[in-house]
C-alpha cells in the first residue's frame, strides 16, 4: 500500500513543481545577470594586469568558473539520473534532462576559452594537457547522454537507460581522469598549472563573482528547461490546462 | 496464486488501462481479450516480469514479484510474439540448448520424445531457418513442456498453427490446467477449452 | 545454465562465421593502412605502433559489439534469457565471455602478425600479447553496457561508438603504455597491473550495469 502513497506522490509533484519553478525563476536570473556585469566588471578594469602572462589571463575568469560547472554539473545530472531512477521519481529524470544542455555547454566554453589562453601562454591553440584532456572526454560524456536520451522515443526508457549510462560515467571520470594525468605525466606533457600565477584579492573577487553568476545562472536556466520538459512530457494532463487558462 | 492488483499500465503518453484487477488460481484459465492495441502484450509483460506497472502490483502467492525476482521467474513460463528460435541451430539443438540455458538440460532421447509431442520428428535435425512459421511456433510451444512452470503466460498462442496443432495446444492447455498448472493466454480466436474453468478478462 | 549459454554462443558464431571473419580482417586492414598514410620509415612506424595496435583493436571489438545481444533482441531469445531463473549477472557474463573468445581472442592471435608489420621486437610482441589478453576482455564487458543500452535503436551502431569509446580510453592509455614502455626498455609491469586492476574492477561492476541495461531495453 505504501507503494500506492509514492506513485501519487510521484503524480503529483510535476503538478505542484511546474507552477513553483515559474515563480522563483527570476529569484536566479536578475542575481545572475548583476553578478555577471559586476564580475566582468572588476574581472576586466579592476583586477590588476598579471606580470607574467599581461592581460590574456583574464580569459581564466571565464575558463575556471565553466571548467568547475561541467565538472560539478555532471555529478548532479548523475544524482538526479540516479534517484529518478532508483525511486521512479519523474521529476528526478527530468532535471537530470535538464541539466544536461547546460552542462555540455559550460563543458564546452571551458574548452574553448581554454584553447583562447593556451594561444598566447603555450603558442598553439592545443595542448594535450591533462585538464583539457580530460574536460574533452567530460565533453564525450555529455554528448554520449545526449544523444542516448534523444533517440529513444519512450520517455521511461530513455529516462533510465540515460541514468545507467550517467551512473556508469560518473563512477569513471576519476578513473579516466587519473589514466589521463599518468599518461601525460609519462610523456612529458605540458602541464601547466594555471593556478600557480598569485592571485590579487580583486582577481579573487572576480572569479568567485562570476562563478556565483554562472551557479545563479545555471539554476535559472534549468528551472526554465525543466518547464519546458513537463509541459511536454505531460501534455495530456489535466492540471496543465488548469494551469493554462 | 497470481494477483494483480489495481495495476496501470502507461505506454509513452498513453494509458493502455487502469487500476485492472484480478486474480488466477491454481486450475484456472483466463483469456485475455480486446482489440489490438488495447494493452494485452503489454499486460503479459507486466504479468510476467518483464516491464514494470506505471501504478499498481503483481502479487504471487502474496508476495510482490518485484521482490521475489528469480524465484518467480522459475514458476513462469513465458510465450511472446517472438519465437525466441534459432534460426542457425537445428530443432533438437534449439530444444536442449534453451532448456539447457534455463536450468533443466535435457539428454537427447527426452528431446526426441518432447518433439514427438509437436510432432516435429521428422524435422529435428532440420536448422530451424527452412521450418514453416507454424513449425516454429510448435518448437516455440516445447518451451512449455519442458519449463515445469505452474504458471503460462502465452501471448496469441494460436497464431499461425494448423486444425492439428491448434488442438495439441489445446491439450497442452487442459492437461496443464488439470495437473494444477494456471495460465493467463491473449488471443483473438475462441479456446475452446471445455474441461475446465475459463475465465474472461476483456480490455477495451 | 552458464555453459549452456557461452557453448550456444560459440556455435552459433561457429555457424556465422563470416562476420566473425570481418572484424579480424577489420582490424588487419585498420592497422595496414597506417604505415601507407605516414610512410615507411621504421623508426615513426615503431614509434606509432603501439597506439595504431590498440586503437584497431578499440574499433574492431566495437564493431562486434552489436553482436553481444542483438540477434537475441530480435528473435525474441533476450526475454527468454532475462526471465530465466538465473541472475541476469551471471547471463551477461556468459554472452561477455562467449563474445571475448569469438570477437576479441583472434585479435590477440593475430595481433603479433601486424606487430610485425611495425617492427616490433619479439619482446614487445610479448608485451603486446599480454596487454591485449589483460586489456581486450575490459573491452567487451564495458562495452556490453553501451550494447545493451542501444538495443533496437535508430542508429544503433553510432550511437554505441559515441557511449563506448570514452570509457575506453583508460584502456588505451594503459595497453599502449605497456607496449611503449617496453619499447624504450623501460619495465611494463606497472601499466600491465594496472591493465589487471581495471580488469577485475570491471568484470565485478559493468555486468550489473549491463544487467540493468537489459532489464531497461527488454521492457
Amino acid at each position: 500500500m505504501s507503494n500506492r502513497r509514492i506513485n501519487w506522490y510521484k503524480y503529483a509533484a510535476p503538478a505542484n513543481f511546474y507552477p513553483r519553478a515559474g515563480k522563483i525563476i527570476p529569484f536566479f536570473a536578475v542575481p545572475a545577470v548583476i553578478l555577471f556585469i559586476v564580475g566582468m566588471y572588476v574581472g576586466f578594469f579592476v583586477a590588476p594586469t598579471d606580470f607574467q602572462q599581461g592581460e590574456s589571463y583574464r580569459i581564466l575568469f571565464i575558463h575556471v568558473p565553466a571548467a568547475w560547472m561541467g565538472m560539478f554539473l555532471y555529478v548532479m545530472l548523475a544524482i538526479y539520473a540516479g534517484i529518478g531512477w532508483a525511486f521512479n521519481a519523474r521529476l528526478a529524470s527530468m532535471m537530470a534532462q535538464a541539466i544536461a544542455p547546460t552542462g555540455a555547454i559550460f563543458t564546452f566554453i571551458s574548452l574553448v576559452t581554454g584553447s583562447l589562453w593556451g594561444r598566447p601562454a603555450w603558442g598553439v591553440w592545443w595542448v594535450w594537457d591533462a585538464r583539457l584532456t580530460s574536460t574533452l572526454i567530460l565533453m564525450f560524456l555529455y554528448i554520449g547522454f545526449i544523444s542516448l536520451q534523444s533517440s529513444i522515443d519512450d520517455v521511461r526508457r530513455a529516462d533510465r537507460a540515460g541514468a545507467v549510462l550517467a551512473l556508469v560515467g560518473v563512477i569513471n571520470v576519476p578513473i579516466i581522469y587519473f589514466s589521463v594525468q599518468w599518461w601525460n605525466s609519462l610523456h612529458q606533457g605540458a602541464t601547466i598549472s594555471k593556478n600557480s600565477f598569485k592571485m590579487a584579492p580583486s582577481m579573487a573577487a572576480a572569479m568567485f563573482l562570476l562563478l556565483g553568476a554562472c551557479w545563479l545562472y545555471s539554476i535559472a536556466v534549468v528551472l526554465v528547461r525543466l518547464r519546458y520538459i513537463i509541459r511536454e512530457r505531460e501534455q495530456e494532463a489535466p492540471w496543465l490546462a488548469e494551469v493554462a487558462a | 496464486m497470481l494477483e494483480a492488483i489495481n495495476v496501470t499500465c502507461v505506454r509513452g503518453t498513453r494509458r493502455l488501462f487502469k487500476d485492472l484487477n484480478f486474480a488466477v488460481a491454481r486450475g484456472e484459465l483466463i483469456e485475455l481479450r480486446g482489440p489490438n492495441g488495447s494493452g494485452k502484450t503489454s499486460l503479459l509483460r507486466i504479468l510476467c516480469g518483464l516491464a514494470t506497472p506505471a501504478a499498481g502490483d503483481v502479487l504471487w502467492d502474496g508476495t510482490n514479484i518485484r521482490s521475489l525476482g528469480e524465484e518467480y521467474s522459475a514458476s513462469v513460463a513465458y510465450l511472446g510474439h517472438q519465437n525466441a528460435v534459432k534460426d542457425e541451430l537445428t530443432a533438437i539443438e534449439n530444444l536442449r540448448i534453451s532448456s539447457g540455458v534455463a536450468g533443466h538440460a535435457l539428454d537427447k532421447g527426452e528431446a526426441q520424445r518432447v518433439l514427438a509431442q509437436v510432432g516435429l520428428t521428422q524435422q529435428q535435425n532440420l536448422p530451424a531457418r527452412v521450418l514453416s512459421a507454424g513449425q516454429r511456433r510448435r518448437l516455440a510451444m516445447t518451451r512449455l513442456l519442458t519449463a515445469n512452470a505452474t504458471l503460462w503466460i502465452l501471448d496469441e498462442v494460436l497464431t499461425s498453427l494448423d486444425q492439428a496443432a491448434m488442438g495439441l495446444s489445446r491439450d497442452f492447455m487442459t492437461e496443464h490446467l488439470k495437473n494444477g498448472g494456471a495460465a493467463i493466454v491473449a488471443t483473438h480466436q475462441d479456446l475452446n477449452l471445455t474441461a475446465s474453468s475459463v475465465k474472461r478478462l476483456q480490455l477495451s | 545454465m552458464f555453459s549452456w549459454l557461452v557453448w550456444r554462443d560459440l556455435i552459433l558464431a561457429w555457424r556465422r562465421r563470416a562476420d566473425v571473419l570481418a572484424t579480424v580482417f577489420f582490424f588487419i586492414i585498420v592497422t595496414s593502412l597506417f604505415p601507407l598514410g605516414i610512410g615507411p620509415e621504421r623508426e615513426t612506424l615503431k614509434t606509432i605502433a603501439p597506439g595504431v595496435v590498440w586503437v584497431a583493436a578499440l574499433l574492431a571489438s566495437m564493431l562486434s559489439l552489436g553482436r553481444i545481444f542483438g540477434n537475441d533482441y530480435q528473435d525474441g531469445t533476450l526475454e527468454q534469457l532475462v526471465l530465466t531463473p538465473q541472475p541476469t549477472y551471471l547471463v551477461v557474463l556468459a554472452k561477455v565471455l562467449a563474445h571475448w573468445i569469438v570477437s576479441e581472442l583472434p585479435l590477440v592471435v593475430i595481433a603479433p602478425v601486424l606487430g610485425l608489420q611495425f617492427g616490433l621486437s619479439e619482446n614487445s610482441l610479448v608485451i603486446v600479447i599480454a596487454s591485449l589478453l589483460l586489456g581486450t576482455p575490459v573491452l567487451s564487458v564495458i562495452g556490453s553496457i553501451g550494447a545493451a543500452l542501444t538495443l533496437g535503436l535508430r542508429a544503433a551502431n553510432v550511437l554505441v561508438a559515441l557511449l563506448v569509446l570514452p570509457l575506453y580510453i583508460p584502456v588505451l592509455i594503459f595497453g599502449s603504455g605497456a607496449v611503449q614502455a617496453s619499447l624504450t626498455g623501460a619495465s611494463p609491469q606497472a601499466w600491465l597491473l594496472l591493465l589487471a586492476a581495471t580488469l577485475v574492477v570491471s568484470l565485478v561492476f559493468a555486468p550489473w550495469a549491463t544487467s540493468a541495461a537489459l532489464k531497461i531495453s527488454v521492457e
